[in-house]
């Protein structure tokens, strides 16, 4: 889950510009440092070498000197910002070989349900996707904040209920890869873990192709006992039943799935209040 | 708080205009007072913002246009402005220390409030009969929280409004009821203020959607 | 009777909040009847309970600081524990409770930690360097250090009734909405600090009219000592940002309370608008915490160096940047959220920005100590440690600020390492430096200087232990808040980062044991002149401690550095023996509108957590009669004679520098 170790290209952009900026930075706060030390050993009180100049408090040219050398670096890291801010927006679509592949993909409490609304396939906590092809996100939540990140595809991105945002991705070598949730969404939030299974295209398609001719099926029915609390899922794979099932949730045509609601102190909870776990 | 200085000997004035010394508890305890009134608008922006995103979302209920019954909010700002008004005749009487005069304005600008009051929990009590109370929409929660607090300030500036009178009744025009008069009087006439923003941003542009 | 309030609301079954709690209540019992059986109780009440002097408040507000300190940091032991073995285990803390720990530690260490101790500073010192006797409304003074406490002491009651938030330090919606937290743990959070969101707000008011009118003749602005600055701009920004707080947790207690629908799923609520209040409040409180620090650093820096502050008015001038700057720049706390490039660049360019008046600041205590006679006592020692912790959590954040970079570390344990070096290498340093440098003027005895030094190395090499291993962490893809975890990669990191708190255990352990040897050899580290460091600002004009008039005459300035010019000119020039003629004085009486008025807080606050209807309505009553009881006093000062006056003030000319003579102020 290394971000240092990219697997793709938006992750490779993100990692040079990180180590771009803390070289650029550096070249500053290094030598500050040093100063610190420096000076602070070098005037120490019973260092009889060095000159006291108790009353030296201004100097024009320090000064000029010490706003300088911070807003030109800032000037500096400011252009790097604007520019990467634009070509890395989450937003903007990736290149890559073929079409792009839709995933629409939902955080529910505590796992990730990915759609692919093209290939009438869909999974829990578990994302296959082929190489070299753009990957479009489409993401939103069944209930809380939560946010989908694949450390080394690189951006992240919140996933809020009643709207949809989106991300664009491409990974570029076979593997199996780690993604989670990186915001906290209460108590199972740990487990949202799932694999990246990055393969080739038609590898892909196969997956894909036997994956809508699964057993399970996800319709919108199935959709609220998934949506229901739970954790440690294990991966499972449906087949699409419902191809606007991600249009329903994002539009609250589907309501919100309900929360935890045993293991707490002091809830008003209906009589017989829920005590699964 | 007494402020003595060393010397007494008055000091030429120097290049830049010397500072004379801590300032006098009038004039400290209307300045706090205005920064205290500084930081109640803040909050009252932080609601209005609200108000502005939340505009938007009634949930398929009532909006603005439905709701908003403009000449009810005429006669409120009617009563506010007057109120605002005698208000100002309490301070002056304060200052030429009138006791009757200042227990009359007041007493006006205690029912003018009351009379708002009262037809603003109208207004609530209707919308909630009707099934556009704060529970329908975001849009209605933003509403009545931003009306209903410059409600609540209105209520808590009348409990205040009350308290002057009976210190003035029991002790007269001492130095620091005077004050507490002084920070009375910026508070309700920030109300006012307050009020001219709400009806603008609520009810006038809220009935354009 | 109760509302919700039942017995399988206190956690029985429990070990770790039963076993804690009963503790804490063994130590109070203690401590109260040690005061009660000793009787020391109406001393206490008489001079510290029901005191309006600012120096009193301030030492109450710093203790306040220092014992939730040591809850704040049980609460980051039992976090660092759990990281080191939930490893393909649930560890020793269920998720239940693990998620309260950080939801707790976050919560006390910023608001009844941070803030208490910046607040407790500013208290005791601003009115003495301004050469006054009080701040501006002293009884607001005590009610607002009441009100701090009344919303700590929520905090610590949800450990044994009821639980505490598990949302974060801040509860984002939906999560903390009634649909996805039923429980009373979020309305704990919420009541507490709305009350002592309004203690906050006094003591800005407090200190900003304090610092713009009430200075001594000849103390214009630019003559203010560097930390009345930072105090002027910190409450500038306490009354600009603490009402956006008031009224975002307002709103989601109205969606809690009264099924109102600002930020839930339906109905059109709106949860981003949550994000953009609370961090329009919540970039503000962080420079809150940090100008405060940057106020002592200038004072300790130039004192310990024999120097002036080098560029005075460039610090002026930054930090009023600062200030103003600090509210356009909150959108960096979620450039995740999909704004789009526009935006995020903008607020990413705003965010580094202000780290140019932040820079100069640096670059300006870095010349002060050139050309100076630097001593390494413990308070420059903290504030050494601090430039160069700060200047590497200053380049972190700036390194997320630009947006591609936040899009891979954001709510990473990398952010996590970024906002402690910040507050631990500049808030906390600071409060540190700031204590031990002040502690002789309050106390009148000296900090012990040997585990002052032994505190300050534990802390410091503790920090880089325990922080830097998360910076790595954040690199490595882990995410914050995790109460178990199966990458076997991190386990390493995170078992040095608990080596690393024990570390700084041991450098709370030190300072505890300083403050214990310290006061059993108070009289071999008695402070007899008023002035141990040889300090530049009026404080040290007064004896230690001060009386409760601070001057027997208030001073006239000239110049910045007011006491020390005064003491290099008194040098050459002998003065005539003149008899100043002194006169009485008048201090503000002592109220306990505070104490009562923040017990009928108390009442309020648990009433609402519990929806015990009838006791809110009594506490409310209770609140507007004390003011009411307050109001209606007829003497609201006390006076001091003049000949006690002049006798408590002579006693200190004959200890103070007697080799300047009899004449001490200017």
């Amino acid at each position: 889950m290394n971000i240092l170790d990219p697997q793709g290209p938006i992750g490779a952009a993100e990692k040079t510009i990180l180590i771009d900026s803390v070289a650029i930075m550096l070249a500053i706060v290094l030598p500050t440092i040093v100063a610190v030390f420096g000076f602070a050993y070098w005037f120490r009180a019973t260092n009889a070498k060095a000159r006291y100049l108790p009353d030296w408090a201004y100097s024009g040219r320090i000064e000029l000197v010490v706003w300088s050398i911070p807003t030109l670096t800032i000037i500096l890291l400011g252009g790097v910002a604007w520019i990467g801010a634009h070509q890395i927006d989450p937003a903007k679509a990736v290149e890559g070989s073929g079409k792009p592949l839709t995933i629409q993909a939902v955080s529910l409490d505590w796992k990730w349900l990915f759609i692919y609304p093209d290939r009438q396939v869909a999974t829990i906590n578990t994302l296959t996707v082929p190489a070299g092809v753009p990957l479009r996100f489409e993401l939103t939540s069944s209930s809380v904040m939560n946010v989908f990140f694949i450390p080394q595809f690189g951006s992240m991105i919140y996933t809020m209920n009643g709207m949809a945002t989106q991300l664009n991705l491409r990974a570029d070598r076979p593997g199996t890869f780690q993604g989670l949730s990186a915001h906290f969404s209460g108590d199972g939030f740990p487990d949202m873990r799932f694999d990246v299974h990055v393969v080739p295209l038609e590898q892909f398609s196969k997956w894909a192709q036997e994956g809508s001719r699964a057993e399970k099926s996800l319709d919108e029915a199935s959709y609220r006992e998934i949506a229901k609390p739970s954790t440690k899922g294990q991966p499972a794979i449906y087949h699409l039943a419902d191809p606007q099932l991600f249009h329903a949730i994002v539009t609250q045509k589907l309501p919100p799935s309900p929360g935890f609601q045993a293991g707490v102190k002091g809830a008003d909870l209906p009589a017989g209040g829920a005590d699964a776990r | 708080m007494s402020t003595i200085a060393l010397t007494d000997s008055h000091h030429a004035s120097a290049v830049e205009r010397e500072w004379s010394g801590p300032a006098s508890k009038r004039i400290v305890t209307g300045y706090g007072f205005w920064i205290f009134i500084l930081s109640d608008m803040v909050m009252f922006s932080a609601l209005f913002a609200t108000y502005a995103v939340l505009l938007g979302q009634t949930a398929g209920g009532p909006s603005g246009r439905d709701l908003f019954d403009l000449r009810n909010v005429a006669i409120e700002t009617g009563f506010l402005l007057a109120s605002s008004f005698t208000c100002g005749l309490a301070s002056i009487a304060a200052d030429t220390r009138h006791a009757t005069w200042f227990q009359l304005a007041m007493a006006v600008t205690c029912a003018f409030g009351l009379g708002f009051l009262f037809l603003e929990v109208q207004e609530f009590a209707s919308l909630v009969a009707r099934g556009a109370g704060p529970t329908r929409s975001a849009f209605l929660s933003a509403f009545f929280t931003l009306v209903g607090c410059h409600g609540l300030h209105v209520s808590a500036g009348i409990l205040w409004l009350l308290t002057m009178m009976t210190q003035v009744f029991a002790k007269g025009f001492r130095a620091d009821i005077q004050r507490r008069i002084l920070c009375f009087a910026l508070f309700w006439h920030a109300l006012d203020i307050i009020w001219i923003a709400v009806f603008t941003v609520v009810y006038l542009i809220g009935s354009a959607r | 009777m109760l509302g919700k309030l039942r017995w399988d609301a206190v956690p029985f079954d429990q070990p770790i909040p039963m076993a804690a709690s009963g503790v804490v209540a063994l130590a109070i019992l203690a401590v109260l009847a040690w005061v009660v059986i000793k009787g020391h109780l109406p001393y206490l009440w008489r001079e510290w309970i029901t005191s309006v002097d600012h120096k009193r408040i301030g030492v109450m507000y710093t203790l306040l600081a220092m014992v939730m300190l040591l809850r704040g940091f049980s609460d980051a032991i039992m976090m660092r524990a759990q990281q080191s073995l939930a490893f393909h285990s649930q560890g020793f803390l269920p998720p239940e409770h693990y998620d309260q720990v950080f939801s707790a530690h976050g919560t006390i260490m910023i608001f009844f930690v941070a803030m208490p101790f910046m607040i407790g500073l500013m208290n005791f010192v601003v009115p003495l360097q301004l050469g006054v006797r009080d701040v501006a409304f002293p009884t607001l003074n005590s009610v607002g250090f009441w009100l701090t406490a009344t919303g700590a002491l929520l905090v610590n009651i949800s450990l044994v009734v009821g639980e505490f938030a598990r949302t974060g330090w801040l509860p984002y919606p939906p999560l903390s909405e009634l649909a996805y937290s039923p429980g009373v743990g979020v309305d704990y959070y919420l009541w507490s600090l709305e009350i002592s969101g309004v203690g906050t707000l006094v003591a800005g008011i407090n200190l900003v009219t304090t610092v713009l009118k009430i200075r001594t003749k000849g103390m214009n602005l630019l003559r203010m000592p560097m930390f009345c600055w930072t105090t002027l701009a910190t409450n500038l920004l306490i009354v600009a940002a603490f009402p956006i707080l008031t009224a975002t947790l307002a709103m989601l207690l109205l969606d809690r309370y009264l099924g109102f629908h600002f930020f839930t799923n339906e109905a059109g609520g709106n949860v981003m608008m949550f994000m953009n209040l609370i961090w329009a409040w919540g970039h503000p409180e962080v420079y809150i915490l940090v100008l405060p620090a940057f106020g002592i650093f200038s004072e300790v820096i130039s004192t310990f160096s024999g120097k002036p502050l080098f560029g005075y008015r460039s610090m002026v001038a930054a930090t009023m940047a600062i200030c103003i700057l600090s509210f356009m720049v909150w959108l960096h706390h979620f450039f995740t959220m999909g704004a789009g490039a526009n935006v995020n660049a903008i607020f990413g360019i705003a965010t580094m920005i202000i780290a140019v008046p932040t820079g100069v600041k640096v670059f300006n205590w870095l010349f002060t100590m050139y050309g100076g006679r630097v001593r390494f006592q413990t308070p420059l020692l903290w504030s050494i440690g601090f430039m160069v912790t700060f200047i590497i959590g200053g380049m972190t954040g700036v390194l997320m600020a630009v947006p591609p970079v936040a899009f891979v570390l954001h709510n990473s344990l990398f952010l996590v390492a970024h906002f402690h070096n910040v507050i631990i290498g500049g808030v906390l340093f600071g409060a540190f430096a700031g204590y031990t440098y002040w502690f002789p003027k309050a106390f009148g005895f000296r900090l012990h200087e040997g585990y002052g030094k032994a505190a300050f190395w534990c802390w410091l090499i503790g920090f880089y232990v325990a922080f830097m291993p998360l910076y790595v962490l954040g690199l490595l893809g882990m995410t914050r808040r995790m109460q178990h975890y199966d990458v076997p990669e991190w386990r390493p990191w995170l078992i040095v980062a608990a080596c690393g708190a024990a570390l700084i255990m041991c450098g709370i352990a030190f300072q505890i044991v300083q403050l214990v040897v310290s006061i059993r050899q108070r009289e071999q580290l008695r402070d007899e002149t008023g002035d141990p460091w040889d300090g530049r600002s009026l404080e040290w004009a007064t004896a230690s401690p001060p009386p409760a008039f601070n001057f027997a005459f208030l001073p006239e300035v000239s110049g910045e550095d007011a006491w020390w010019d005064f003491k290099h000119r008194a040098n050459g020039q002998r003065t005539p023996d003149e008899t100043p003629r002194y006169r009485d004085i008048e201090i503000p009486r002592n109220s306990p509108t505070g104490f009562v008025c923040a017990f009928f807080a108390t009442m309020m606050g648990f009433a609402l957590i519990w929806h015990i209807w009838w006791m809110v309505a009594a506490g409310a009553v209770g609140a507007f009669a004390t003011f009411v009881v307050f109001a209606w006093r007829d003497h609201d000062e006390d006076v001091i004679p003049a000949r006690d006056v002049e006798r408590i003030d002579r006693s200190h000319r004959a200890r103070h520098h007697p080799h300047l003579g009899k004449e001490v102020v200017a």
